[in-house]
Formats: C-alpha cells, structure tokens, sequence
C-alpha cells in the first residue's frame, strides 16, 4: 500500500541554522503517529515541512504517491499553486487554534471549503455542521469564536481543518495552550478521528495520548529521528539513554498504581 | 462693540451651500481615490520586491513630510507645464489631496495590517488560501476595524486641509466665504457661519465613523466591545 506520507532525507535550514538533517519517515494510510522531542528538536518544522508551509531546502516529500513539487538539476522547485493545493489534501491544527475572530463558528468552517475548494454555500455548510456534529460543537454554529473556551476553540480548529476533506491530518501541540482541565475533551477527539482511520501527525506532549493512541511514535532529537517503533517499545522499553531520560522527566511524580 | 448682523449673510446661503457642496465632492472624491491608492501603495511598501517597497516608503514620506499648500500648487502650476493638460482647480484640487491623502491612509493599512496576529496568515495558509485572498478575506477585515479611529481623524485633518483649494480659486467653502465677506462687508458673520458649518460637518462625519465602528464591533471581535 502506498503510504499516505513518504518523506525521504528531508533537510531543512534557518539560514546557517541546519535544523533537520536528514528525515526519512513512513506515515501508512490511517496510521497516527506521535513526534516526541525535546524543545527546539526540530518537531514543529518536521510537521511544517509535511504541509510546506516551510519549504524543504532537500529531500522529497510524496503525499499519497504524488511528489510534490518538480526536480530541476538535482534540486526540487516547488510552484505557489501547487502548495496552495496540496496544503487542502494536508490539514494542520495549530497550538493557538488562529480562528477567524470575525467570523462564526459556522463560517470558520466554512469559509476555505467555499473561497478554496469552491463549494457552493449550501454544500459548505453542510459538511460544516457535519464536521462541527463530529467534534460535538454543532450547537456553536452560530457562535463567535470568543465565547468558546480554549478547548471549544480547539475542536472548531479541528473542525475547520478536517472540513476541507483532508488526506493527511497535522496536529502541532494542540493542547499545549489550554487549561489542564480542557486537554482531555480535545485529545478525546484526536482520539475519535484516530478510531475512525484518519492519517495523522502528532507532535505533543502528552505521553499517554501517544502510549494508547499512536501506531507509531518518533523521537526526534537535533534535527533527526533518534528512535522510532511501537508505542510499547520505545515508551517502555527505549533502546537510548537520551529517550529513557526525556521519558523520565515526563512522568516524575506520577501517581503510583 | 459689534453689532451682529446676520440677514446678509443667511440671505445669501446658498451662496455657502454651494461653497460646503464643492468642498464635499473635493473631500469624497480625495477619500474614494485616496483609500484604493493607500492600499496600494501600503502593500507596495510591505511587498518583498526591494525596488517596489522603496519607491512606496518614498512616496509616503515625501507627501506626508511637504506642505500640502506646496503639493498643491505643484500640481496646479507646475504639472500643466511638465505634461502639457489643461488643469482645472477642481481636478488639481482632486488630484492633489487623493494623493497626500494616500500616504497616510497607506501608513494606516500598514499599521492595521501588522496589528494582526501571524497566526491569521498561517491558518489561512493551512486552508490553501494564497495570500491575496487571505489578505481579502482574513486580515483586512479584522485590521479595517481596528483602523477607523485612526482614518477618521486622518480624514478629519483632510477635510479642514481642503481650505487651501479656495488659494486656487476653486469655490469651496472658504472660497465662497471670502467672497461673500468681501461682498457684504460682514466677515465677521459670514465666517461664524462658516465655523459653524465646518464644526457640524466633522460633527456629523466623526459620529458616523463611530456608529459604523459599533456597527462592525458588534460582528466579533472589534476595537471595542
Ligand atoms: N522560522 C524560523 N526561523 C528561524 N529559526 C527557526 C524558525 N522556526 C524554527 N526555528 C528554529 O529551528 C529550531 C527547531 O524549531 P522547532 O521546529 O520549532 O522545534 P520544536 O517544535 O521541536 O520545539 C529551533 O532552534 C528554532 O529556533
Ligand atoms: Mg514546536
């Protein structure tokens, strides 16, 4: 089966600042996979890179079978309308949800299946409130984005994003910027979309989410992938010291069974 | 002390009607040029292209630093000799404040532009929206309302500028002052009058920019709640 995300010796740098150096990833058709890693690892840009909202400095990237972008002399040019489309098949959810502040909850959602992809008004929303009912918002249609909560905002976020019909769903930290209280209503939402064979890309912190939910987790570490396998495999049992004490700081003073 | 008179000049409004009717075609045809080209020349200015977003800094700091009297009579006098028109006062007059004007509603899209969180692009981004329709649909929307304070008081400032345009012989309402004051040897009622009618047009102009700031608050999340 051709995976949904091929990403081959994928390098990306900031200027001199050589952040991914070298990035070989697999991500199959309906598979979740969570991005672990310290802060500055690279974890942001790797998800980046996947919807070229940063553009690759090399490697090559094939969404579904399809390399994006076209190879000249060795080096891959990517055309502006080419990403603008790719990037409908490619859904990212950021870790400060960017509503639209002036405009409902209903034409969030609506408004790249409308300006984008053309839907008409009717069919937009439609699929919109089908997409709010998914992520059990519907009765916020007509809110302002600024009477929801964070993790209210979030889901819309997520509604907005899974509207456009998307191939591949990215999810950045997501839940980093809520209250702690809120996190579960939106990783039990990853949690749904993930039980229903959406394509995935986590990069978050939530260690359990990753345990229960992923099919495959990485490590990321300086711009490349330290360890990468099952779940229960490099969670439990890490074959570096590096993962072993990254997963460690993560569960100091956990509850005991 | 002075005895106020003012059948002269009440018998003879029309007369400023004309005048106040003149500096408003002046005023409203500065702004529907003026804000069209403020846009323009603001993204110019935030463009990457270099050469374009110089020449757009430079035509902002140059209308907004000489006088306008100056620019005024530059293109009343000078231009017809430069390119060989016919200038009216009218079209010098028009010409003149969409272009000053232009400058500062430039410096104001600027502003309200970057007020907007980067967080908007990066989520139409996400969509598949190019940026001009981002820019469409997603920013200038919310940065137009947290500009209306800051365009009215320019547009404010451009309409008591347009007193300069009676220096061309164009008969706005100062012109007609002048020429009323003259005629009836009243100056000092006829320019009460005219005070009065500057006073209530800012008046009028400056409550409706605030309706229309409450009106487009009430639609998310505006510069007031
Ligand atoms: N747009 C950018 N310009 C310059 N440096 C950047 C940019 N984005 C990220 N970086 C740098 O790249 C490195 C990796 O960042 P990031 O991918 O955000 O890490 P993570 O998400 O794992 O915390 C950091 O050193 C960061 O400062
Ligand atoms: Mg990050």
């Amino acid at each position: 089966m051709t995976p949904a995300v091929e990403i081959r010796d994928l390098h990306k740098s900031f200027g001199d600042l050589h952040v991914l150096k070298g990035i070989d990833l697999d991500v199959q058709q309906g598979e979740a996979v969570v991005l672990l890693g310290s802060s500055g690892s690279g974890k942001s840009t790797l998800l980046r890179c996947i919807n070229f909202m940063e553009e690759p400095n090399d490697g090559r990237i094939r969404i579904n079978g399809d390399l994006i972008g076209a190879e000249r002399g060795g080096k891959m040019v990517y055309r502006e309308n080419e990403l603008c489309k790719l990037r409908t098949r490619v859904g990212m959810v950021f870790q400060h949800f960017n509503l639209f502040p002036h405009m409902t909850v209903l034409e969030n959602v609506m408004e790249g299946q409308v300006v984008v992809l053309g839907r008409s008004k009717a069919e937009a929303r439609d699929k919109a409130l089908a997409q709010l009912a998914r992520v059990g918002l519907e009765e916020k249609a007509p809110e302002y984005p600024s009477r929801l909560s964070g993790g209210q905002k979030q889901r819309v976020a997520i509604a907005r994003a899974l509207a456009m019909d998307p191939e591949v769903m990215l999810f950045d930290e997501v839940t980093s910027a809520l209250d702690p209280e809120l996190v579960g209503e939106v990783l039990k939402t990853m949690r749904q979309l993930a039980e229903e064979g959406m394509t995935m890309v986590c990069v978050t912190h939530e260690i359990g989410f990753a345990y229960h939910v992923a099919n495959k987790v990485c490590f990321l570490q300086d711009g490349q992938i330290l360890e990468q396998g099952e779940p229960h495999k490099v969670l439990k049992t890490p074959e570096t010291s590096r993962v072993r004490d990254f997963l460690d700081g993560h569960s100091l003073f956990k509850l005991p069974d | 002390m002075h005895n106020w008179d003012f059948a002269a000049t009440l018998g003879d409004i029309d007369f400023l009607l004309l005048g106040l009717w003149n500096t408003l075609q002046v005023f409203g045809l500065a702004l529907v040029f003026g804000i069209p080209l403020g846009l323009a020349i603001a993204l110019g200015r935030m463009s990457r292209i270099p050469v374009l977003s110089q020449l757009c800094s430079f035509v902002i700091e140059f209308f907004r630093t000489t006088p306008p009297l100056v620019q005024l009579f530059w293109f009343f006098f000078a231009l017809p000799i430069l390119i060989s028109v016919q200038m009216t006062p009218f079209v010098a007059s028009v010409l003149t404040f969409s272009i000053q004007s232009s400058a500062f509603f430039a410096e104001i899209f600027r502003g309200g532009i970057n007020s907007i969180d980067k967080g908007q692009w990066e989520a139409a981004k996400a969509i598949g929206m190019t940026r001009p329709v981002c820019l469409r649909r997603i920013i200038l929307p919310q940065a137009v309302k947290r500009m209306i304070p800051a365009f009215a008081e320019r547009s404010i400032e451009l309409l008591k500028t347009t007193t300069l345009i009676s220096t061309v012989s164009y008969a706005d309402l100062m012109f007609q002052a002048n020429e009323l004051a003259s005629k009836t040897f009243r100056p000092l009622e006829v320019y009460t009058v005219v005070a009065v009618m500057y006073f209530f047009l800012i008046l009028v102009f400056s409550q409706l920019t605030i309706l229309l700031e409450h009106r487009l608050a009430r639609s998310g999340e505006g510069t007031l709640r």
